[in-house]
């Protein structure tokens, strides 16, 4: 058997699309994913393709658990998207989510921080090009920060890498902890990835700006890189607790007032996230495990929503709820599978969610963290509130708009239905699922007690969603722009820069003036005395020089004298 | 909802208000229904305060919901701005 760098493949095969006539190149880049997965099964555990360069030691490929359940979910994300984006004949989209797909697959097997960081900038450099390719000044402008902030996290990889490097004297990614500065550093590129609270704002700026096909690659990769990321290198963090505890909080309150479904499906991806990290954070091996199955799962149901939304934006042309409504007549197959998604994010029994996301909170009540199990209980709910009902709700019902697009391709719909059978049968049996954790399961998800205290949360939040519904409490959808941290680095500091510029160049021209007027000043000075007219530079009749001569020779007899 | 409606086209069974409200109807009745299923069965609690009283969780998600949805508006009033607000700001 070939054995080959998972990640990889896609890589190369990538810069084939170019050569390849349309008419094949969707079933060749269907087969990339599907042949890299089958790649992953032949691989046996442990470390390949080690190599020493300049006295160090590379390890490109290790696999083992955690890596594996990555790569898998990864491959099968990459094989959803490609189908999804059938229909589209833009080389560059193609390319770019080819390369992003097989770096973030990389990434994942990466054994040395090196290794980890090409993978990482790579995502980063290949993702950008499916938000420029919606080929809007905005998008442009996103496209900027996103990569200004993705590079970013990267530079601080490297960073904290070398100084890993001088002070272990080995680049091995492997469980480090908070242990000096070099792990800080890395913390930090993780947790720009991982969108943490504060370093969270290029998500949700970036991705309802991609491409409808794009922003489902985006859903899928980076973010997960991070949390495979954090869960090898920083498992048992105490701190990544209370992170992941606002994470799954706060965004949700943006959710709810958001008008661009897309964003709202972002602000949701971000607390989703918030999960994972809690799982990292307690670090246990029934935690870990949640954190690894709730990736799995939700890279399935975050790419089934943004599909659908997707799907959406691509017949309609907009995705704002304000302009939406009323679509379920004419995009039936699109409303169902949406509801699979919300139903899978919110947990529903015989859903994905459902057996994923109880790992993270049942680790978080038995280990004693008993506010940051009333905060996941809060953020589960609210996942319900604006995911599970507010995104099909504004979407598809509610007001009926007079819109009646066509149904999606059905590209698109054959991708959105293997997603949800995906969902729904993980929710069903999830056995297999448990099988390829990273360690031993020992978990039921189905018992009594948990399923009538998950529906019971549920129903009673989509109780409180209709009863603020009737009585007009609940906050329509308005066209506007929620002002979030990206405010400080999108109006407050150039606006400051500008104020300091305002403020600077008055006084800068007043230190001018000033002393340009003394160097007028001293030029008219000896201007006026060895100028032209000047009392030095006079012509003077010889009689006075006589004169001066005699004045002079009397001195200096006199001098002489004394 | 009638008023958008096209003359000719298929009317649908939730374009019927009193469908709607059966739907909601349903809804109250299956909270009350899993508020009794407490009654049935032995919870298996991690903290005492999950089973203070019959339908905790419901109690829960419902209060959470509201205090989620009213803040979030309160919220709106600090941070809503018009839909072109970055983009004038690049323009200054």
């Amino acid at each position: 058997m070939i054995e080959f760098p998972p990640g990889l493949l896609l890589i190369i095969g990538a810069c084939f699309v170019p050569l390849l006539p349309h008419v094949v190149r969707n079933a060749y880049m269907l087969a990339l994913p599907v042949i890299g997965f089958w790649g992953l099964l032949i691989l046996p555990e442990g470390i390949h393709f080690a190599f020493d360069i300049f006295g160090y030691t590379l390890s490109p490929v290790r696999v083992d658990g955690l890596s594996l359940i990555f790569g898998y979910i990864f491959h099968i994300a990459a094989a959803i998207s490609i189908i999804f984006a059938f229909h589209m004949k833009d080389t560059v989209q193609q390319m770019a989510g080819l390369v992003y797909a097989g770096a973030a697959i990389g990434g994942a097997f990466a054994g040395d921080l090196i290794t980890l960081f090409i993978y990482w900038e790579a995502t980063a450099i290949a993702s950008v090009f499916l938000i420029w390719s919606s080929r809007t000044e905005a998008a442009y402008r996103t496209g900027m920060r996103y990569l200004v902030i993705q590079v970013g996290s990267g530079v601080l990889l490297l960073a904290g890498a070398i100084l890993q490097y001088k002070a272990t004297g080995s680049l091995d990614f492997s469980k480090m902890g908070l242990t000096g500065p070099g792990p800080v550093l890395i913390f930090i590129a993780f947790g720009i990835k991982a969108a943490f609270p504060l370093l969270h704002n290029w998500l949700q700026d970036a991705y309802p700006e991609a491409t409808v096909t794009g922003t489902v690659f985006l859903s899928a990769f980076t973010t997960k890189l991070a949390i495979y990321a954090l869960a090898r290198g920083f498992p048992g963090t105490e701190m990544l607790i209370w992170i992941g505890a606002t994470m799954t909080a706060f965004p949700i309150f943006y959710a709810v007032i958001e008008n661009d479904l897309r964003r709202v499906l972002a602000y949701s991806l971000n607390n989703q996230l918030g999960f994972m990290v809690v799982g990292v954070g307690i670090g246990t091996e029934l935690a870990l495990n949640g954190t690894a199955a709730h990736a799995f799962s939700h890279i399935l149901y975050k790419a089934l929503l943004f599909m659908s939304m997707g799907a959406v934006l691509y017949r309609t042309g907009t995705i704002k709820g304000s302009e939406l409504g009323g679509l379920y007549k004419s995009m039936p197959y699109t409303t169902g599978f949406c509801i699979v998604g919300a139903a899978s994010i919110s947990a529903f029994p015989l859903f994905s969610g459902f057996i994923s996301k109880s790992l993270i909170i049942t680790a978080a009540a038995t280990e004693g963290h008993w506010i940051v199990w009333l905060i996941l209980l809060f953020a589960s709910a609210g996942v319900f509130h604006h995911s599970g009902i507010k995104i099909p709700y504004f979407a598809f019902f509610q007001h009926d708009s007079g819109k009646r697009p066509k149904e999606a391709p059905s590209n698109m719909l054959f991708a959105m239905g293997i997603a949800a059978f995906l969902c729904i049968a993980v929710g069903i049996y999830p056995a297999p699922l448990y099988a390829i954790l990273p360690f031993q399961v020992n978990f039921v998800p189905y018992t009594t007690t948990h399923v009538v205290t998950q529906l019971q949360l549920l129903l009673f939040s989509a109780l409180a969603f209709t009863i603020l519904m009737k009585t007009g409490l609940y906050p329509p959808e308005l066209k506007s722009t929620n002002l979030d941290f990206d405010w400080t680095y999108r109006r407050m500091l150039p606006k400051l820069l500008k104020t300091i510029g305002k403020v600077f160049v008055p006084a800068d021209q007043f230190v001018r003036t000033v002393f340009l007027n003394r160097v007028e000043k001293f030029i008219a000075s000896v201007f006026r005395h060895h100028g032209p007219e000047g009392l030095l530079a006079r012509t003077w009749p010889t009689g006075s020089t006589v004169l001066w001569v005699a004045v002079l020779l009397a001195l200096y007899m006199v001098f002489y004298f004394i | 909802m009638a008023d958008q409606q096209k003359p000719d086209e298929k009317k649908y069974w939730l374009d019927d208000q009193n469908n709607v409200k059966k739907i909601i109807w349903a809804l109250y009745i299956v909270c009350g229904l899993s508020v009794i299923a407490d009654f049935f069965y032995h919870k298996h609690v991690h903290y005492a305060a999950e089973d203070w009283i019959p339908g905790m969780y419901g109690w829960y998600g419902f209060i959470g919901c509201v205090f989620l949805v009213l803040s979030a508006k309160v919220l709106r009033k600090i941070l809503m701005r018009d839909e072109d607000y970055y983009d004038e700001a690049d323009d200054d």
